[in-house]
């Protein structure tokens, strides 16, 4: 049966058959057959009731804040991350290296650490919070410290994805433009922006993933409290999970739907990576 | 190249750059290093020779390793895969493998509590082949759960870093070595080896650094202080101990994990750095 | 090439798996251990007794024993049993999530009569933090519902510390309006509106507090409270309301678990030697309340005594109160989730 999905044209290089064999096993072994537990618990409820709960008006104000934030992080992290890339690329500065060799940092630093950290510096105790504070701005426990979380964990995802569309794009393209006359902001978009928007919405989309189902950095510095909105959706499902009754029912319908949210996402950017590939090749 | 930018644009880009870099990256870095070492130097000692910290040390050292070598193998077979043949279903594929990017850890945990956990399903099966082989590995609360979270986690990371230069490759190469008579495996490692090396190598570093930092799903797998604690839970424990000196010390455990993370990225920069002069 | 980085890959998994294996046996040199699985402010208390009670069972067996500590929210310890982790003996925040075990068929009914004083060997209560000066005058239940003063708690969704200052809010404000139930879930509901940061267990709600500089009075433990004050010895003051609530922590024998491990003898003296005169001093050091009369007085001092303290029995004890107040739909769902 799996042979009908995967099904192939003739090949000449040798190995389909192993390297097929391999790959579908492990996946489905360390991957597929957990989650299909929780899908399986999930159908535990009833129709009527996955619905039910997962329309309650604090399940959904969690999505709200859950998207909300991680959509304006990622975007945060679009204009940073194509400034940061485009300056990595193309500018010769003293620390570029430096620089450059740090952008993964919120990959290697354990997402406790930093949600700790971040909540220390920004929140009224902190000295970022406490600047902030004069001007009248609440970082920590509010939207604006998930963000800033947000932010944090994402950004390498965009550098990184432009980051090798830039080396390739010739600087004699802008240079053509240029001579003939286009403004510079004109050249970035008629030019530039072209060739990074497939790179661009690849590292959009996984920074967007990244930041919906993020917990550890993210519930130091929310507050989690409900009146002002700032619980996220991986909080709810552990407060399903470590409460007095237990609720895997509950946890696994919300944990789905945050399933299908990134399955649909991340299947979005293969295809638009594919296409982009598909035409760089060409 | 520069010479139609104004040198105003590119400083401005470069301050707004190190401005967000420093604020973002840089100084929750310096955060970590001064309140790690604001009590004195003898209690960050202390604090990273902790009993406790050198288990969790071993643990991390122990789920890292395993994770690195069952992830580049896969990474490989899986890339090579998606990369060398034309089939259906090779989007989908793909984007199975890439799930564990962006899937939230705490589902990852929960996954694998219903699964293996005394209530999952599998368990059954488990204890059976554990009274059939004599032993009693567990999947939860116990190494061998540590370990297979962390697999769990950074499943793609080596594929996604291999995928990109074998469909940038092509496959000619493989196809005329093929023709040739060579077998899958002389083809591999005489033609497809060489050009993902690096990207292999990067894959494998990344691996690494995402491996050490762990929290979410082995959180949820991992109970015992002293003995299935990672690096990133005995430094929550330490952090949740209350006392201002478990803070202090919280965060020179944290220290470690940065160090670790600033090495890497140096080895990184390094690979990076010759793998591009020898392209 | 590939052959030299195969035998890499082998030896190097050797090796982890031979140092996982030592791992794993590693106990104390008779191989007893025991796993107790306990909640969030239980760290130090247990840190101290779990070395007193070694030496005592030294003393009497001769043998070494090894005490592995789990620490973290009441609910989701519980439940981290309930999934297979291999805990020998029980010791929560509330009776609710030991019964939650009992129900997945890992401990036999009736483990509240196993030990004096319903299974809980020291007891507490849900006091108020202050910074010092208290500038909001804070000095009861009703001075959290005013404007513009910010309370930190944890989430009684998982925490046990938040579920008895729920009920402890309760029960004053059935005093107060006389078992008027709607005046009362508003006054529940407006405690909760003025709350600043809900951590999900009652050692993050301090840190926010205490660390982090965050709100003006923190709903806490007493244990966790007087805990404070002894670190931050001129920064915070304890306040305690007019009335409160006898937090009881219950202690239980996983039997199942203690059964297979053989643990349950040891696991019976260990919870056993929590009410010995030593023990019992441990806890008063350690800010609990004694279940022992005579030692309890010898902490007079430390202890507000004179406060007027409900029962969980006025709830119509922990399975009713839970499924009233803190089930889906319940009275808190009722007055939080708008």
């Amino acid at each position: 049966m799996k042979m009908a999905v995967f099904k192939r044209q003739k090949s000449i290089i040798p190995g389909f058959g192993l390297t097929m064999g391999i790959t579908v096993a492990m996946l489905s072994l360390i991957i597929l057959i957990p989650l299909a537990s929780v899908l399986a618990y999930s159908f535990k409820l009833s129709p009527s009731e996955f619905v039910e709960l997962i329309t309650r008006p604090y399940v959904l104000q969690a999505f709200k804040t859950s998207i909300l934030c991680s959509l304006i992080a990622a975007l945060i992290n679009c204009v940073f991350g194509v400034i940061l890339a485009w300056i990595l690329v193309r500018y010769n500065f003293p620390g570029k290296r430096l620089m450059d060799g740090m952008i993964e940092l919120p990959f290697a630093l354990p997402t406790a650490v930093a949600g700790i950290t971040l909540t220390k510096m920004y929140s009224n105790t902190g000295f970022i919070g406490r600047a902030l504070e004069k001007i009248g701005i609440k970082a920590a426990y509010s939207k604006m410290g998930i963000i800033i979380a947000m932010v944090f964990i994402g950004i390498p995802f965009v550098v990184r994805a432009i980051q090798p569309v830039l080396e390739k794009l010739p600087s004699t393209c802008e240079d053509a433009a240029y001579m003939l006359g286009a403004s510079r902001f004109v050249t970035f978009r008629k030019v530039i922006f072209p060739e990074i928007r497939p790179a661009l919405l690849t590292g959009f989309g996984l920074a967007l993933a990244r930041g919906i189902g993020e917990y550890g950095s993210v519930i130091y510095i929310s507050g989690n409290s409900q009146k002002n909105g700032t619980q996220v959706v991986s909080y709810i499902i552990m407060q399903k999970l470590n409460s007095g009754s237990v609720d895997y029912e509950g946890a696994a319908a919300i944990a789905l739907i945050l399933l299908i949210i990134s399955f649909v996402m991340l299947f979005i950017i293969n295809i638009l990576q594919h296409i982009a590939s598909k035409r760089t090749n060409s | 190249m520069e010479k139609h930018d104004s040198k105003i644009a590119k400083w401005v880009l470069i301050g707004i750059s190190v401005l967000f870099f420093i604020v973002m990256l840089v100084m929750p870095l310096i955060e970590v290093i001064y309140r790690s070492l604001k009590d004195g130097l003898e209690l960050y000692m202390s604090a990273i020779t902790a009993e406790n910290t050198l288990s969790a040390i071993r643990v991390t050292l122990i789920a890292t390793v395993i994770a690195l070598i069952v992830n580049t193998f896969f990474g490989v077979v899986a890339s090579w895969l998606i990369t060398k043949f034309e089939f259906r279903g090779a989007n989908v594929l793909s984007t199975l493998i890439d799930i564990p990017f962006s899937i939230s850890p705490v589902i990852a945990g929960l996954a694998f509590i219903m699964t293996f956990g005394r209530t999952g399903w599998a368990t059954p099966f488990v204890d059976k082949i554990n009274e059939w082989l004599g032993t009693d590995i567990s999947f939860v609360f116990s190494v061998p759960g540590v370990v297979l979270a962390t697999i769990f986690v950074t499943f793609p990371f080596i594929s996604r870093e291999i995928i990109p230069v074998l469909t940038a490759q092509g496959r000619d190469e493989e196809v005329a070595a093929s023709i040739m008579g060579a077998s899958g495996f002389t083809t591999f490692r005489k033609i497809t080896f060489p050009h993902i090396k690096w990207a292999l190598l990067y894959g494998m570093i990344l691996c690494t650094a995402r491996s050490f930092g762990e929290f979410g799903a082995v959180y949820a797998v991992s109970k015992a202080r002293g003995s299935t604690f990672t690096l990133p839970l005995e430094i929550d424990a330490l952090y949740m101990s209350g006392s201002a000196d478990s803070i202090t010390q919280s965060f020179a455990v944290s220290s470690i994990l940065v160090v670790m993370a600033l090495v890497i990225l140096v080895i990184r920069s390094v690979v990076e750095y010759i793998g591009k002069k020898e392209s | 090439m590939k052959k030299r980085i195969l035998l890499l890959a082998l030896s190097a998994a050797l090796a982890v798996t031979s140092l996982t294996a030592c791992g794993g046996k590693k106990k104390g040199s008779d191989g007893l251990k025991i796993v107790n699985v306990s909640y969030d402010p239980t760290r130090e208390l247990y840190a101290e007794y779990n070395e007193v009670f070694k030496e005592y069972y030294k003393d009497k067996t001769g043998k070494d024993i090894e005490i592995v500590q789990s620490h973290g929210g009441s609910g989701s310890q519980a439940r981290s049993v309930i999934e297979g982790n291999d805990a020998d003996v029980l010791t929560l925040a509330l009776a609710h999530d030991i019964t939650a075990v009992e129900e997945a068929g890992l401990i036999n009914s009736g483990w509240i009569e196993e030990f004096e004083g319903n299974s809980s060997p020291y007891k507490s209560t849900i006091v108020f933090l202050v910074r010092k000066g208290n500038s909001k005058n804070i000095q009861d239940w009703d001075d959290l519902i005013k404007d513009g003063v910010d309370v930190i708690t944890p989430d009684p969704k998982s925490s046990g510390a938040a579920d008895w200052a729920v009920l402890a809010i309760w029960n004053y404000a059935k005093n107060l309006y006389n078992n008027d139930e709607a005046k009362m879930k508003e006054f529940l509901g407006k405690v909760y509106d003025n709350v600043l940061v809900m951590d999900s267990g009652a050692r993050g709600a301090t840190t926010t507090f205490v660390e982090n500089g965050q709100g003006d009075v923190l709903i806490d433990w007493e244990n966790e409270a007087l805990m404070t004050l002894q670190e931050y010895p001129d920064e915070y003051e304890i306040i305690t309301p007019s009335s409160s609530i006898l937090a009881e922590p219950s202690v239980a024998i996983v039997d199942e678990n203690a059964d297979k491990n053989g643990t349950q003898e040891l696991a019976k003296e260990y919870l056993e030697y929590l009410y010995t005169d030593e023990a019992q001093r441990i806890i008063g050091k350690n800010f609990y309340r004694p279940t022992n009369e005579a030692i309890l007085n010898e902490y007079k001092d430390t202890f507000n005594l004179s406060v007027e303290l409900c029962s969980i029995d006025d709830f119509g004890g922990w399975d009713k109160a839970y499924d009233d107040f803190f089930a889906d739909g319940g009275i808190f769902d009722q007055v939080y989730q708008k």
